[in-house]
C-alpha cells in the first residue's frame, strides 16, 4: 500500500496524478477463513481492521452483497458524539470518540473528522433540568459536557430564533465540544484500505444466501459465489439483521424501520456546530460541501423499502425552520432513507448468538455511525477471543429475557417508541 | 405514504394510524414466562409479508389487522380485529 501524504500528492502531481495504486484489492473468495464478517459497512470493515491490527489475525474476509459503505454507512447524518445518559452507552460511545480523534492518522486516510461540537438545545426549564442531569452523569464518568446559558447558545449559533415568542423558545443548551461530524463514505473506504493492507479480503458483490451447519455449529456460509468455510461467522448487517439471522433459524429482538435524512443546496458556512434538541427530533449540521444536512424521526412501522413518509420530512423541516428561520430560504436537493435495525430498548446488540460459531453486531437503531470504531473494536474482541469486550458485555443478546435492558429514552420496550 | 382502507371509516391516510406489533407477539396473562418472553422480544422481522396489528388512533380508534408487504408497502388486507 502506497502511503498517502502531502509529499506523495506533490510528487504524483508532477506526473499528472498517475501511478496511484488501487485503494484495496478485488480478491476472489478463498475456500476457508478463520473469521468471516457478513456486511461491508463501516462496522464490518472496522471489525476486520481491528481483528488484523489488534488481534493479529490475517485470514479474514468481509463479504458485502453490494458495494462497501452502500448501506446505512452512506445514509446517516454523520454525527459523532458520546453524550448519552446511560452509562453503558456513554462508555461505549466515548471509547469510540477517542478512536475517532486518531482515526485519520491510524488509517492513513482522511475521514474528515470535524469536532465542531454537538449541541442539545433546551426549550423549557424541564429541558434544562434534564440536560443538566445528563451533563452531570457524563462529567462523573470523565466525559466532557458543558451547560450553556441562553446567551452562550446565541453566541454559538447567531441564526437561531431567540425571540421570546419563538415556536421553540431557547432556554439554553448542553454541548459536547469533542463531538462533531465525519465524512461517512471515507470511514468505510479508510477501514477497507487499511484492512486490505493487513491482508483482509474485502469481497464485494458476494451475497450470503445461507449458513453451513455441522453438528449444530455454523462452519461457513453459502454465497452467490460458492460455499466458504469459516471458524467463526459474524453478522454485521444492521438494517437486515433479521433476514440474515433467519437463515440460521433465529428470531431477533429487532424490527426494521425506515429513517430518512435530507440535504439542502450548498451555501456558505452558516452553522458551525451540530444542533440537536432535548424536546424535538431534528438534527441540523452543515456539511463541508455547504449543504445543510437534516434528519428527523423514523417512520415507526416496519419497512425495508428504503423510502420514507413525506410527513417525516415535513416535520423535521418545520422544526428546523422554526429554530433557524434562515433555513426557509434554502431548497432541498436530495432526500434518502436507510433501513434501521430498531432494537426493543434502543441499544445495540454485540453478542454471541444461541447457535455455536455465530455472532451478531446489530440493533443500532439510528445511532450506529458514531459508534463505528468502538463497535468494530469490541466485535473484533468477541470474534477473536469468543469473550465479550467489557464495554460490550452489557449489550448481550439475552438481556431482554433477563430484564437488563438499556433504555436511553426510558419509554418502554417497543421498537416503534424510539 | 400508505392509504389504509379502514373497515369502519373507509380509506384514510397512514398518519391517522399507529403500528402496534405483529400478530404473533400478543402476550396473554396466563402464558408461561419463557413463551411470554419469546412473544415480547423475538421477531421474525421478514423481508416480505407479515401480519400486523395497527390502530386507527386518530379515527375510530379500533384495532385492525393488516397483512402487509414490508418491501413494496402493498397492503393485501385490512380487517377489524377484536382481541
Amino acid at each position: 500500500m502506497k502511503r498517502y501524504s502531502a509529499l506523495a500528492l506533490l510528487k504524483a502531481g508532477l506526473n499528472g496524478q498517475r501511478g496511484w495504486d488501487r485503494a484495496w484489492r478485488d480478491p476472489e473468495p478463498k475456500k476457508n477463513y478463520d473469521v468471516i464478517i457478513i456486511g461491508g459497512g463501516g462496522h464490518g470493515l472496522s471489525t476486520a481492521y481491528y481483528l488484523a491490527k489488534v488481534h493479529g489475525l490475517r485470514n479474514i474476509a468481509v463479504l458485502e452483497k453490494g458495494w462497501i459503505g452502500g448501506g446505512n454507512t452512506g445514509r446517516n447524518t454523520t454525527i459523532v458524539r458520546s453524550n448519552y445518559r446511560q452509562k453503558p452507552l456513554h462508555d461505549l460511545f466515548d471509547f469510540a470518540l477517542d478512536l475517532w480523534e486518531g482515526m485519520s492518522d491510524a488509517l492513513n486516510y482522511n475521514v474528515m473528522f470535524s469536532p465542531r461540537g454537538a449541541l442539545f438545545l433546551g426549550h423549557s426549564d424541564s429541558d434544562m433540568t434534564m440536560l443538566a442531569q445528563r451533563g452531570d452523569a457524563l462529567r462523573c464518568d470523565g466525559i466532557d459536557a458543558e451547560l450553556l446559558s441562553r446567551d452562550q447558545v446565541h453566541k454559538l449559533i447567531p441564526l437561531l430564533d431567540m425571540s421570546r415568542d419563538a415556536r421553540f423558545p431557547i432556554h439554553g443548551g448542553m454541548t459536547q465540544r469533542r463531538g462533531g461530524t465525519a465524512r461517512h463514505d471515507a470511514v468505510a473506504w479508510g477501514y477497507a484500505r487499511a484492512a486490505d493492507a493487513l491482508g483482509v479480503d474485502v469481497i464485494q458483490k458476494c451475497e450470503v444466501t445461507g449458513f453451513t451447519m455441522t453438528g449444530g455449529r455454523v462452519t461457513g456460509v453459502e454465497t452467490n459465489r460458492g460455499s466458504i468455510g469459516a471458524g467463526r461467522v459474524g453478522i454485521c448487517v444492521a438494517g437486515n439483521s433479521g433476514p440474515v439471522a433467519a437463515m440460521a433459524g433465529l428470531k431477533l429482538p429487532i424490527e426494521a424501520q425506515t429513517l430518512q435524512a435530507f440535504v439542502t443546496e450548498p451555501v456558505k458556512p452558516m452553522i458551525d456546530t451540530v444542533i440537536m434538541s432535548q424536546s424535538l427530533h431534528c438534527y441540523i449540521s452543515q456539511s463541508d460541501k455547504g449543504g445543510i444536512v437534516l434528519g428527523g424521526d423514523p417512520d415507526q412501522f416496519p419497512s425495508y423499502a428504503q423510502r420514507g413518509l413525506p410527513a417525516r420530512i415535513e416535520k423535521a423541516a418545520a422544526e428546523a425552520i422554526a429554530l433557524v428561520p434562515a433555513l426557509s430560504r434554502l431548497r432541498m436537493v436530495r432526500c434518502w432513507s436507510g433501513t434501521t435495525d430498531m432494537s426493543f430498548d434502543g441499544s445495540p446488540i454485540i453478542s454471541a448468538l444461541p447457535v455455536d460459531g455465530l455472532y451478531l453486531n446489530g440493533g443500532w437503531c439510528y445511532g450506529g455511525f458514531k459508534a463505528t470504531p468502538a463497535s468494530g473494536w469490541c466485535y473484533a474482541h468477541l470474534l477473536a477471543t469468543g469473550e465479550s469486550h467489557k464495554l460490550a458485555a452489557p449489550f448481550a443478546f439475552d438481556r431482554f429475557a433477563q430484564g437488563a435492558t438499556i433504555d436511553e429514552a426510558g419509554v418502554g420496550f417497543m421498537p416503534q417508541l424510539r | 405514504m400508505l392509504l389504509i382502507d379502514c373497515p369502519h371509516c373507509g380509506p384514510r391516510a397512514q398518519i391517522e394510524f399507529t403500528y402496534e406489533r405483529t400478530l404473533d407477539s400478543i402476550v396473554m396473562l396466563d402464558m408461561p414466562a419463557d413463551e411470554a418472553v419469546t412473544r415480547l422480544y423475538a421477531r421474525a422481522n421478514p423481508r416480505g409479508l407479515d401480519d400486523e396489528l395497527w390502530r386507527h388512533s386518530f379515527g375510530c380508534r379500533q384495532w385492525l389487522l393488516l397483512r402487509r408487504d414490508r418491501v413494496s408497502h402493498a397492503i393485501l388486507s385490512v380487517v377489524a380485529y377484536a382481541p
